[in-house]
């Protein structure tokens, strides 16, 4: 592949990525919707508010840095997609392309701290508030992460290459399959949950007290390219799972890309319910939680994982 | 009718400035979310920041520490945006029209689109002036 070819294939990751993540917003904020008694969004409804927020003014208040502030959307879009075009490229595994799982840590981490340049370029208090929480709660959340994707790890043979999980797991049955799989699977479940910014931790943008946290003062279509990073997320941060625990999605029959969808689903729809069954956490609360309860049960969860149970 | 406004009818974000109310008006519009009404239907959501918002409710009578502010939020609003007034009393004064501390009615700080009467409004009434709103836009 030379760097055209490269180019067009990431454009194109892009653009189903981004197509699929909205659907997957819809997903998450009609069953929301079901689930408080109301009749909810059409599905349509995101693609409304991206191509709104790509027509409305953008502002740049006088304080900001306009470098960072600027660049800061576009690098949490460009990081979240590639993280899918590395997944593609491991479902698609003629390429022979190994796929790190370290790599993938890296470049889901980098959202993150998008979010947190823009945040504090932005010269708001509240913003610094926002990132303030974001940042602890990154380190809270990539502990257990990373135990959770140590699991599968050791389980395969001491590997950290992507395709060699999934080839495990062609042979021997899925990770999920065995206790230190179900472990490992709540915890990269309950992680992901805190690198999305659902719910019970979604801190950093508390729309009740700090009016959007983050990213207040973004607006037009930087605020899009941000809500936009996140809808990549929700559909690449549950596709990594299911990559590491459900032993991929399988392209090359329809069975396959049917029973992908469904383990992504399933997915989808419980972090929707953690969502709307769980009140936000203080950050004080979540930190707790992430490095006492979580990253115990991912120690031990590695343990069990080296036993090879 | 351009793509724009389209999109923009379909996703109204609307940003709520009480600027002095009883409390009474924002509750009403609180309710507009809840099961019986659901705006989000129409893409209607509720943001905490005025760069998000396409729309500015106002309730309230604007008081005089309000001047400055409301003036300020129009300002930072990302335009096209479009402006609400909420309850008699952001319309007219209503009972507290000859109070001391009156800075409004709303008008006569930034402009108005539409105008939605009542002590307080009802929800019912709100979906009506936002369905004018959808109309007026073009
Ligand atoms: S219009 Fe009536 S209900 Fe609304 S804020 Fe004024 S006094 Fe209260």
């Amino acid at each position: 592949m030379n760097a055209v070819h490269v180019l067009l294939y990431f454009i194109m990751s892009l653009a189903a990525f981004s197509v699929c993540g909205m659907m997957a917003m819809w997903v998450d904020r009609k069953v929301t919707a079901r689930l408080q008694f109301r009749v909810g969004p059409p599905w349509y409804q995101n693609f409304a508010d991206f191509a709104k927020l790509a027509g409305k003014e953008t502002l740049i208040p006088g304080k900001a840095s306009i470098f960072m502030f600027v660049f800061a959307p576009v690098i949490a879009v460009t990081a979240a997609a590639m993280c899918g075009a590395v997944l593609l490229l491991v479902f698609r595994t003629g390429f022979g392309f190994p796929g790190d799982v370290i790599l993938l840590l890296y470049l889901l981490t980098v959202p993150s701290l998008a979010i947190i340049l823009g945040g504090s370029s932005s010269g708001n208090v509240l913003a610094s508030v926002g990132i303030s929480r974001e940042m602890k709660l990154l380190l809270g959340y990539e502990l257990p992460f990373a135990c959770a994707l140590i699991i599968p790890a050791v389980r395969s043979g001491a590997t950290t290459s992507l395709v060699e999980i999934l080839r495990f797991q062609q042979a021997n049955g899925i990770t999920l399959g065995s206790i230190s799989g179900v472990i490992g699977f709540l915890i990269a479940v309950f992680a992901l949950q805190g690198k999305i910014g659902l719910v019970p931790f979604d801190l950093a943008e508390a729309e009740g007290e700090l009016a959007g946290g983050a990213f207040i003062e973004y607006s037009g279509i930087l605020l899009g390219l941000f809500k936009l990073a996140k809808a990549i997320l929700l559909i690449v941060g549950p596709l990594f799972v299911v990559t590491l625990y459900f032993g991929g999605i399988n392209f090359s029959s329809v069975t396959g890309v049917i029973a992908g969808i469904l383990k992504y689903l399933l997915i989808l729809v419980l972090f929707v319910l953690v969502k709307n069954t769980n009140p936000r956490l203080r950050i004080d609360q979540a930190l707790k939680f992430y490095w006492g309860w979580m990253t115990l049960f991912g120690i031990i969860g590695i343990l069990l994982a080296v036993k090879g149970l | 009718m351009s793509l724009k406004i389209k999109a923009l009818k379909k996703s109204l974000w609307v940003y709520h400035m009480s600027g002095g109310s009883c409390n009474n008006c924002d509750i009403e519009i609180l309710a507009c979310l809840d099961p019986r009404f659901d705006i989000e239907r129409f893409g209607m959501t509720l943001v905490g920041s005025p760069r998000h918002a396409d729309v500015l409710l106002c309730t309230g009578i604007i008081n005089k520490k309000c001047v400055e502010r409301v003036k300020e939020v129009y300002a930072q609003t990302a335009k096209p945006c479009v402006v609400v007034a909420i309850g008699a009393c952001s319309c007219s004064g209503g009972i507290f029209r000859d109070g001391y501390q009156m800075g409004g009615p709303l008008d006569k700080l930034i402009p108005v689109d539409i105008y939605i009467p009542g002590c307080p409004p009802k929800p019912e009434a709100m979906i009506a002036g936002i369905v004018k709103l959808l109309e007026k836009l073009k």
